[in-house]
């Protein structure tokens, strides 16, 4: 009996030193702690955004923001779990374009609408406003403006005997039959028609290019009109003839910077991170000197009407979660990181979401600010409005599986072009049903 | 205090001792294997009746049996057990003649037999995510390593593409695998050969069996049990198949390497929709049950006790 007494007391004793652990964290003493989950991949790089946060928690030396990074590909699985707890692991996340409207039905992001005010509604772009609103209400500070660019491999086209890139998908072809009959490539373009949303990117790319949409007025899926499938059965042929490169049914954007970047193709669709790893590092490329950015094309009979180009916009925005225990706190940090100031000196690897940074002055300095900024910035300025943004619907998700399935479906040969986009606007509608 | 230890009925009452101490050291064992086996199987028995979503993961909205039923009567199910039957007994069948073959190699302990099985370890000890990432170099079209090979062997007469046709593509993450796994097969079978008794062996080819008599009836028989044992575990593996399809295909093309547990996935995680999700993971769970009850059923067949 004795020896068991003294288990109990043993026991007894471990389990007041856990309860008190568990209690000393319950009551806080110190700053307030807000914790940020980023991603590491496209944009600034993990020591810039320490180096926000360093700078911010020194300036409010009352709160103290701790920050996680995951790979985009792993961002919306973990922010959903985490979503599931209460209160949630994170204050404040990263969200893409794309997930804003189902993360918003969930519930899980402040509404801002109301802290906005006019002037910062005026000082930012509209096109990146449109990330982070769903109905018409606010949800979150825009942070990243990217859309998918055009390249080309000046030395290659030269050789071919182009002067200048293609301003049409039509003559896209044709400059890419001559050099696939020259033997400068065996397939002038790559592309990431991987079954993946890098699939669903060009596809929007090429389809708003050939004056199509992705949904009608009313949210209906119209990406299977005559348009879409006109766009789907070119993506085929280019594939038949040899133009587009038939591995790309299975590359995202990283294979296709590798092609591209290896001297194995003239053409290539990619986000703005592509420009300053192919065309200026030796190390990631072998064609460093020889890569040029213009307009994305678009199908002869839109650039008849005047529209010069078509892109696709894939961007993110930082919001606060709208179960965060200081919804108010967080939000400070997220302006911090969004502010103009901050945007500006931190503008090496993204692009800021201000106006005002590309108009006089201000736009001399970015453009000075790495060997990269002098090109990529006026591309940036030229492009950036020409990019259309997937529906914001709170199933996306699912539809843009179904569309990516249809895709391949075309593209390996399964169904006709305009069967598979059928069965995958059938699914949207059924989504919408539910 | 000396004094109790005299109690009438000792023996009892150190007995009950024990037994009270033994559940009180058993205790975090229970609790851990509840807590963390158990009760996660339970709750996600109760979700798969209802249409709980992710966003708000607390068991509601009780709809019976209809998850289930809806994927009974889903083509996109049923094409995912059909895949994902044919990547098990494809790979798992490759993986036994070839893990056979290897132990049956090392076993005669040709020049060099040490080094072999060392570095057999090798693909074995890598992990899955990594052994994906490997194979998805290798494969790839433009400046992967089976193109560069079989160009420089006069096999190919230009790169091609080998992830862009769903049947290939399924092929090739099975390759894949089956490089990962055979070393596992081939190791358990070699440690078997290792404890058969030589004398058989040597009877046999005293009385004049040959070569293949004495490995066809001698030897093979004798390896069943472990062949069962490497068989069970790796069938279930392979049916539960996730990892290395979600980093060469991500379920491409055309969903033609979409497995059952990669659809899981997707209606879980990508899709949000927990219920169906954990209905889908109780059908996987049936299927692999009723697998483990025919193995377990094979090795407890009395010819192979002794």
């Amino acid at each position: 009996m004795r020896y068991l007494s003294l288990h109990f007391v043993l026991i007894g004793l471990l389990l007041i030193v856990m309860l008190s652990g568990c209690a000393g964290q319950a009551t806080p003493t110190g700053p307030t702690v807000i914790k940020v989950l980023a991603m590491q991949q496209a944009g600034p790089t993990p020591e810039e955004m320490n180096a926000i946060v360093a700078e911010f928690n020194q300036k409010n030396p009352n709160i103290k923001v701790e920050i996680e990074y995951v790979a985009y590909d792993a961002l919306h699985d973990k922010i959903v779990t985490a979503m599931a707890t209460t209160p949630p692991s994170y204050d404040v996340i990263l969200v893409d374009d794309i997930w804003y409207a189902e993360f918003v039905k969930a519930g899980y992001l402040w509404d801002v609408t109301d802290k906005i005010d006019a002037q910062t509604k005026e000082k930012i772009f509209q096109a990146a406003w449109d990330i982070t609103t769903v109905n018409g209400r606010i949800y979150g500070m825009p942070w990243l403006l990217d859309a998918k660019y055009f390249y080309y491999n000046k030395k290659i086209l030269n050789e071919a005997g182009f002067d200048r890139p293609p301003a049409t998908w039509e003559e896209l072809v044709e400059q890419g039959r001559v050099i696939k009959e020259k033997g400068l490539v065996d397939y002038p373009i790559a592309w990431s028609w991987a079954q993946a949303e890098a699939a669903i990117c060009d596809f929007v790319a090429l389809l708003y290019g050939n004056g199509g949409r992705f949904v009608d007025e009313e949210g209906k899926p119209a990406f299977n009109d005559e348009k879409g499938v006109q766009v789907l059965e070119w993506m085929v042929k280019t594939i038949d003839e040899g133009i587009s490169n038939p591995a790309s049914v299975s590359y995202v954007e990283e294979d296709v910077r590798n092609v591209f970047s290896q001297g194995k193709a003239a053409f290539a669709l990619n986000w703005i991170y592509m420009y300053n790893l192919a065309a200026l590092e030796e190390e990631e490329s072998q064609v460093v000197g020889q890569v040029e950015m213009s307009l994305v094309p678009v199908f002869e009979a839109v650039a008849k009407q005047g529209i010069k180009s078509a892109t696709i916009n894939g961007s993110m925005g930082f919001s606060v979660v709208g179960k965060s225990p200081n919804p108010e706190v967080a939000w400070e940090y997220v302006k911090y990181l969004t502010s103009e100031d901050v945007q500006k000196r931190y503008a090496s690897h993204l692009l800021p979401v201000w106006s005002a940074n590309y108009e006089g002055e201000a736009l001399e300095a970015l453009k000075a600010l790495n060997p990269a900024t002098p090109v990529t910035v006026p591309m940036f300025k030229e492009q950036f409005p020409y990019a259309h943004v997937r529906p914001k619907v709170p199933y996306y998700l699912e539809g843009s599986k179904a569309l990516q399935l249809a895709l391949q479906e075309a593209l390996t040969k399964q169904k006709t072009a305009a069967q598979a986009l059928n069965d995958a606007a059938a699914k949207w509608l059924e989504l919408q049903g539910k | 205090m000396a004094q109790t230890s005299w109690s009438p009925h000792p023996r009892l009452t150190l007995l009950q001792q024990e037994i009270r101490e033994g559940f009180f050291f058993l205790f975090p064992a229970v609790f851990l294997i509840f807590g963390i086996t158990l009760f996660p199987i339970v709750f996600t028995f109760v979700i798969s009746f209802t249409t709980t979503p992710l966003s708000n993961p607390a068991p509601q909205n009780f709809v019976g049996l209809s998850n289930y039923w809806s994927f009974l009567r889903n083509v996109q199910f049923w094409q995912a057990i059909a895949r994902t039957a044919y990547f098990t007994v494809v790979s798992v069948g490759a993986e036994l003649l070839l893990g056979l073959g290897i132990a049956l190699l090392i076993h005669a302990r040709p020049p060099g037999w040490a080094f072999l099985r060392t570095s057999l370890i090798i693909p074995w000890a890598v992990p899955t995510i990594v052994n994906g990432a490997l194979w998805r170099w290798i494969y790839n079209a433009d400046y992967g390593a089976l193109n560069g090979l079989l160009y420089s062997l006069g096999i190919l007469q230009k790169y091609r593409p080998w992830l862009t046709e769903p049947m290939t593509a399924l092929n090739l993450v099975i390759v894949a695998d089956i490089w990962h796994s055979v070393p596992f097969i081939a190791l358990i079978l070699q440690a078997a050969l290792a404890t058969l008794p030589v004398e058989l062996d040597e009877a046999a080819a005293v009385d004049g069996a040959n070569a293949w008599q004495r490995f066809w009836l001698i030897r093979l028989p004798l390896l069943r049990p472990a062949i069962l044992v490497a068989l069970v575990i790796r069938t279930v593996e392979a049916f539960r198949v996730f990892d290395i399809i979600y980093v060469i295909t991500q379920g491409g093309p055309a969903f033609g390497t979409v497995t059952i547990s990669y659809l899981t996935y997707l209606e879980s995680f990508s899709y949000g929709r927990l219920g169906s999700g954990a209905a889908l993971s109780f059908l996987i769970t049936l299927f692999t049950f009723l697998m483990a009850i025919v193995y377990i059923r094979l090795l407890y067949r009395p010819e192979f006790r002794e």
